[in-house]
């Protein structure tokens, strides 16, 4: 991990991956706020890590829900109700593949 | 008789001495909210029907029926078809909701101003932040807007708005309370828990809001129940020196030694102990938080709730961008591994620390409420603000904060950890130094 300074170019792509559209006055702000921030996280480097584990703090592990319709299943209209756009009981998306 | 001046314990005792009736009790608090919610736009809705010990609950926990915004303007028009279980426990112990409570958008922010609809201001000051990002609980619990409030907390959220506005605030173990219908911020982070106006009161809401409901697989562990155990004298309270260093206000520090002076009267045994990792926290939290911040609002895509993605506020941008950024491919061991494995080693720290001593005490907050507009510029200033908060945050422990006094006329909160899953000592420790003290029966003059 070294000084990291993100360019136009990476501001670009995070935002891309993200799937956020920003004018490009946010990606300059962005991008400077990204680095100064990314600068201050760079002293994770000075704490010593070899061998040392990740964790989840609850101690749980591999949790399984059950094989069965639980109780907190929404009758179809419920799940709907807040969708912008719907037809004959389904949310309508966006096109993933060109007509 | 002042019915909006009285804690939930006094309250419940009240009513059952038939002093007021329930209806005269939410009158009170609904007449209090028309004349005082323009000046501190605590709440975001108001239920006029509330009929039961009104309670406000931070509008980030979802509610059948009433509109959940999450602060946002996303979810602007957003009617949950489904309640959160903390709201389903409550109403069976007779709780209404009286109203949805102002909040960071997303519950991300430190100060209340990233709301989309406007700052929340802090009843003792109103041209202070109530501390955020549960910031419209914290101000209505502190403006006697409400019996009790609930909260949400990820890296301080719930402790840090109630030492700002003086009143008290929980967050409990992670896994203590199910977050089913809490909407998700950092996933191994978020807890709910009470805002309130004595320590009583907290551990009663606990009680209520917490235990297993099979829909939160963190949450494993039974209802908390407290047991009608005394304090032993000699209780070993642990003072962290790292707690202690730069960047905390001297004002601040003067009122938390002068607590720590009143718990060692009050039969405490003070030790030093040391959490040597503190300093690596806030980094190591802002690469863990935001990475799940940038998973959990990849669902908001306009498609089966709420409006599209450019509607996101400037801090759930900065936070999507930073976590996808530490995700990427060839970012992710130099910054999101890094940050879990430095988890650990803060984890470790509080797991040394209480091998000396039963709870850690320490402040909330290294200053006192701060100006509204102050940080809104430089988000890495107000991230520090945390600094005290994040490393239990991250070690899933719970954590306390009791009114402890005032600096330059603001209160200042006393942080009280203890083990993962110790509870009840914390609240032992915290009432037994406010049943010693007055400073949770100051209010502010409004």
């Amino acid at each position: 991990m070294s000084r990291m300074k993100l360019s136009k170019d990476q501001v670009k792509h995070v935002a891309k991956l993200a799937n956020l559209p920003l004018t490009e006055n946010e990606e300059e702000k962005y991008g400077e706020q990204l680095s100064e921030i990314l600068e201050y996280i760079d002293q994770l480097n000075r704490a010593d890590t070899p061998g040392v584990a990740t964790y989840n703090v609850s101690g749980q592990e591999n949790v399984m829900a059950k094989d069965e319709v639980g109780n907190c299943t929404l009758p179809q209209e419920d799940a709907l109700a807040n969708a912008s756009k719907k037809r004959q009981g389904f949310f309508v998306t966006k096109g993933v593949f060109e007509q | 008789m002042n019915i909006t001046g009285l804690t939930l314990t006094e309250t419940l005792k009240a009513l059952e001495d038939k002093q007021f009736s329930k209806d005269e009790l939410n009158e009170a608090y609904l007449e209090r909210i028309k004349s005082l919610n323009d000046k501190l736009n605590a709440f975001l809705l108001v239920n006029e029907q509330s009929n039961g010990l009104p309670a406000a609950i931070k509008d980030i926990i979802v509610t059948k029926g009433i509109t959940t915004t999450a602060g946002s303007k996303i979810l602007e028009h957003f009617v949950p078809p489904y309640n959160a279980t903390v709201i389903d426990r409550l109403s069976e112990n007779g709780i209404s909701i009286i109203g949805k409570t102002n909040l960071d958008e997303f519950a991300m922010g430190s100060s209340g101003e990233n709301s989309a609809y406007g700052p929340t201001k802090n009843p003792w000051d109103l041209t202070k932040v109530p501390g955020g990002s549960s910031s419209g609980s914290a101000a209505a619990v502190a403006a006697d807007l409400c019996v009790f409030a609930l909260g949400t907390d990820t890296g301080g959220s719930i402790r840090q708005p109630a030492a700002l506005c003086g009143v008290v605030g929980l967050k409990p173990s992670y896994g203590r309370v199910s977050r089913y219908g809490s909407i998700a911020m950092a996933s191994s982070l978020d807890q709910i828990g009470p805002i309130t106006k004595s320590v009583a009161d907290a551990r009663l809401v606990l009680e209520w809001i917490s235990g297993v409901d099979g829909k939160d697989s963190n949450c494993n562990v039974e209802k908390f129940t407290m047991q009608p155990s005394r304090l032993q004298a000699g209780f070993r309270v642990g003072v962290p020196r790292e707690y202690f260093g730069k960047g905390l206000d001297q004002e601040v520090e003067k009122v938390i030694r002068e607590a720590i002076r009143k718990l060692e009267e009050l039969g405490a045994q003070i030790i030093e102990v040391s959490l040597p990792h503190t300093e690596y926290a806030i980094a190591a939290y802002y690469i863990i938080m935001a990475s799940e911040v940038c998973a959990n609002l990849a669902r908001f895509d306009g498609i089966r709730f709420g409006f599209g993605r450019e509607n996101f506020g400037a801090e759930a941008k900065r936070r999507i961008m930073l976590g996808t950024f530490s995700l990427s491919s060839g970012y992710y061991d130099a910054y999101f591994e890094k940050a879990a494995k430095v988890r650990t080693l803060i984890k470790q720290d509080f797991e040394k620390a209480f091998q000396e001593c039963d709870v850690i005490v320490g402040p909330v907050s290294p200053t006192t409420a701060w100006n509204t507009g102050e940080k809104v510029s430089d988000p890495l200033s107000m991230y520090l603000m945390d600094v005290y908060t994040v490393p239990p945050s991250l070690a899933g422990i719970p954590g306390l904060s009791v009114p402890c006094g005032f600096a330059g006329g603001m209160p200042v909160g006393l942080h009280i950890l203890g083990k993962y899953m110790g509870e009840e000592i914390i609240f032992n420790v915290g009432e037994v130094y406010e049943n010693a003290t007055d400073w949770h029966k100051e209010k502010p003059k409004l």
